[in-house]
């Protein structure tokens, strides 16, 4: 093992009374990468800003424990001022953050904000600098790198901003990088470039990486070593292989278990039956821009899909983001009104439907939706939130309600308690719980549940999975779920529509999909996938040359 | 940008276009002027003589086409009361009114913006609150309480400043003030609610990860950012002082401006004034809003980009 290029050492990190990070000891050495896992709240990414001493910006306080940088100058940076430790960030540890879009600044060119790095730290002149900036956005494999040092970032997709943020972090070749679910924010073939350009730079450069991440097929992709953090403390710390063969911990076993995996098989498909859903020939047109002295132009989000969901059966619909699964999943409901189409839902025409009758026919499909936290009243107690559909559909009395919402909150796994309290006294898979009860309150044959678990971590993400498994048996619901997960998506269908750029390219039993796929992005999608299971990593394949057709999207648009 | 420009300016006179037929028709609403003008003791020969020579004899719609006729030919008719043109009363008056306004924005600007800032990064010392404590009681004086005051304390008892009148620098102190009073409070508050809304975005966290400092990283990546919420609200501003404030102030110290004139007008039922003078006002409110809109563009990328 290499001399470390990092030591943290019993590290103790708190917000007000609360112990964020409680006496976290780690390495990392020269060319390796650490990756940090853990469930949100686990303390990862207070360690990793910790680091750089950005924690206390953000309301943090370092309590104790040492953090050593070596190489030619060693230093031990929570015992150094602030002056010193700017002439450190960006410099010898960068960061990259997750979401690229927030991450940079909007009225800033990329040019800008890439060669300020080389102003700062290497002293260049602005034009020497934005120079040096060109390079290094070549150095990230981005097209056309002088045209982009003009351009703002929201004039590029989010693969390509993810490389400027890159860029940025490793402009002065840095000994360290630190990478805050740097691929979290990304599409799953965006994501697969990135991890790969990210692990060949790290071998040119001979950096250390500290990567963060939830994602167990992040890590087996690209990890040497695995830290596991759990309520701010440290459970484990073992070499990659041998944590994937043999977890050590408790912790680690159930967070590997959790894990979505592909190939883990679907649910066996129920007898073949009457449609509850056919959808034929949907069309979803948005109005872009218009207006005054302007003509509108017109994007077509959904193009001429056609699905049938049947009986106690759930179509997971899977794709990456901007390809329309969203407007297609409100398109059916009408709650986003289509162009053309027809949509049968439950035997009942809903495409001709007035307002009147379509506010009825709705009581048949209920919608579960990605965010809990966003998507459930504040103000109102669980008893009114859950047993509201039914309440506006005339299913239940005022004097009944009360025993509606405690049958369906044991029907979704919670206490009977819970009824007379408010959103915020629950947690993330709990909220999801309540939406899940509250879509049952009118006995819909039809859930269409768009991303409910991609909010989650994977272990509560697994639970309202099983749950809606569960439901499924003994209800004879039937269920389009939307992800952009594949693993989810075969843990819970019977049959897998892939959707790319408006359209449903492949649809069939989820068995056939997955492992026969018959669609080239469908082949695409699933050899992108990252498998928690690091003997599965191949050697290294070469980084494409150039980037897929679709990061140049953002350059039509501007 | 160019393109962007020049949408800004045709919604500008569209707007414009409109704000003239409110004021054709509003004022019609109000009745006959001839009664109001010269009253009872007229003969109804008279009476019809003069609506004839008014043109007020003629359809509704033909006094409307003649109403805009005059932008043509730039006739805007004689005031009742002066019976001078009154393209000359009110440039006679909108220059000083454009001056006060000048020096108020000034004195704005100025003082709010930085004030906002420190408010911002001072936020948990004592100077974040004496600045924030200021702009509260800014905000919660009327200016014309707060041109009592100063009338009282520099002119009254201290005899420093010249109460009437527009003659001289030491005549623009007070007014400017006291137009300004609210203004500056309010900007304040809105520039330090911007700053601090900037200083907790993502890419300021990235800034301060790529070595800057706070204050290159607030000059550099905040203050743009916060400028786009700080022009909207100066336009806005700038919009009610000149509709409102200016009238209050010009009352207050005599100055000889087109507030004032507005209200003697109004008063005196001089309707050729009236209407030219409030169309004047918004000329140059839609002014400062077109001029604000680019300025906005200018700051953020996104809406230059998406717009032209």
């Amino acid at each position: 093992m290499t001399a470390p290029i990092l030591t943290v050492s019993d590290l103790r990190v708190s917000f007000g009374r609360h112990e964020a990070v409680k006496g976290v000891s780690f390495s990392v050495p020269a060319g390796r990468t650490l990756a940090l896992v853990g469930e949100s709240g686990s303390g990862k990414s207070v360690t990793a800003l910790s680091i750089l001493r950005l924690v206390e910006r953000e309301g943090g306080r370092i309590d104790g424990g040492a953090i050593n940088l070596f190489g030619e100058n060693p230093v031990e940076l929570t015992a150094i001022d602030e002056a010193q430790m700017r002439a450190i960030r960006g410099n010898r540890i960068s960061m990259v953050f997750q979401e690229p879009m927030t991450s940079l600044n909007p009225v800033l060119t990329v040019g800008d904000q890439v060669s300020e790095v080389f102003i700062r730290h290497r002293g260049l002149g602005v034009r020497e600098a934005l120079a040096e900036a060109k390079v290094a956005l070549d150095a990230v494999r981005i097209p056309e790198a002088g045209r982009r040092l003009g351009q703002y970032p929201h004039e590029l997709s989010g693969g390509l901003r993810q490389r400027v943020m890159i860029a940025i972090a490793l402009a002065c070749r840095p000994q360290l990088m630190i990478a805050d679910e740097p691929s979290t924010a990304l599409d799953v073939t965006t994501q697969a470039e990135i991890l790969a350009l990210m692990r060949e730079l790290q071998a040119q450069i001979g950096m250390a990486m500290l990567f963060i991440t939830h994602d167990m097929g992040v890590v087996a992709e690209i990890a040497d070593r695995v830290a596991v953090m759990r309520h701010g403390e440290l459970v484990e710390d073992a070499e990659v292989s041998a944590f994937f063969a043999a977890p050590r911990h408790d912790y680690s076993r159930r967070l590997l278990a959790a894990a979505p995996k592909l190939g883990e098989g679907s649910p066996t498909a129920p007898p073949a039956s009457e449609p509850v859903l056919e959808v034929e020939g949907l069309i979803t047109r948005f109005r872009l821009g218009g207006g005054f002295l302007r003509a509108a132009r017109h994007f077509e989000a959904v193009r001429g899909v056609s699905l049938t969901v049947g009986a106690g059966e759930t179509l997971g619909l899977v794709g990456e983001s901007g390809c329309g699964k969203s407007t297609l999943a409100r398109s059916v409901l009408r709650l986003v009104e289509p162009s053309a189409g027809a949509i049968r839902l439950a035997g009942r025409d809903l495409s001709a439907m007035d307002r009147t009758t379509l506010l009825h026919a709705r009581r048949d499909a209920q919608m579960v939706f990605q965010d809990p936290y966003a998507s459930l009243n504040p103000r109102l107690p669980v008893s009114e939130l859950v047993t509201e559909p039914a309440a506006i559909h005339g299913v239940v009395t005022r004097r009944h309600s009360r025993e509606l919402a405690v049958s369906l909150l044991e029907k979704v796994g919670l206490e009977a308690d819970a009824v007379d309290r408010y959103p915020h006294q629950f947690s993330g898979g709990q909220r999801q719980r309540l939406c899940i009860a509250r879509a049952l309150s009118v006995k819909p044959k039809l859930i269409v549940a768009d991303e409910p678990v991609s909010a989650l971590d994977v272990s509560i993400a697994r639970q309202i999975t099983d749950l809606l498994l569960e439901l499924q048996r003994q209800e004879g619901l039937s269920f389009l779920f939307i992800s952009h997960d594949i693993a989810v998506i075969e843990r819970v269908s019977h049959r897998i529509a892939v959707m790319y750029q408006g359209e449903i390219v492949e649809t069939g039993p989820a068995a056939a999909v997955l492992f026969s796929p018959q669609h080239a992005y469908t082949r695409r999608l699933l050899s992108a996938v990252p498998r928690a299971d690091h003997r599965s990593r191949a050697a290294p394949p070469p980084a494409p040359r150039t980037v897929r057709i679709a990061d140049f999207a953002g350059a039509d648009a501007a | 940008m160019i393109a962007y420009a020049v949408r800004v300016i045709a919604k500008a006179l569209v707007t414009f276009l409109a704000i003239v037929t409110l004021v054709f028709f509003f004022t019609r609403i109000t009745g006959n002027p001839i009664d109001y003008v010269i009253g009872q003791g007229i003969t109804q020969e008279d009476r019809a003589l003069l609506m004839t020579y008014f043109g007020l004899d003629q359809p509704l719609w033909l006094q409307y086409l003649r109403f805009l006729r005059a932008f043509v030919d730039g006739e805007f008719g004689l005031s009742f009361v002066e019976r001078r043109p009154v393209t000359e009363i009110v440039a006679d008056r909108l220059w000083p009114s454009l001056q006060l306004l000048g020096s108020g924005l000034a004195l704005t600007l100025l003082l709010s913006i930085p004030l906002g800032i420190v408010a911002a990064i001072e936020r948990k010392s004592w100077i974040g609150n004496a600045v924030m404590s200021f702009a509260f009681i800014g905000y919660a004086i009327p200016n014309f309480v707060l041109a009592t005051f100063l009338i009282l304390i520099f002119a009254y008892w201290l005899n420093w400043l010249p109460v009437v009148g527009n003659g001289t620098a030491l005549h623009f102190i007070m007014p400017t003030i006291t137009l300004s009073g609210v203004m500056i409070a309010a900007l304040t508050r809105f520039t330090r609610n911007a700053m601090l809304d900037v200083l907790g975005q993502d890419y300021m966290r990235t800034a301060r990860a790529k070595g800057l400092s706070e204050r290159q990283g607030l000059f550099k990546h905040g203050l743009r950012n916060a400028s786009i919420t700080i022009l909207s609200v100066i336009g806005l501003q700038v919009a009610g002082l000149a509709a409102s404030g200016n009238v209050v102030v010009e009352a207050i110290f005599a100055w000889p401006g087109i507030g004032d004139l507005l209200v003697r007008s109004a008063i005196q039922r001089d309707y050729p004034v009236l209407q030219f003078g409030v169309i004047a006002v918004s000329v140059a409110v839609l002014t400062v809003n077109a001029l604000v809109d680019i300025a906005y563009a200018y700051a953020d990328p996104r809406i230059r980009l998406a717009r032209a």
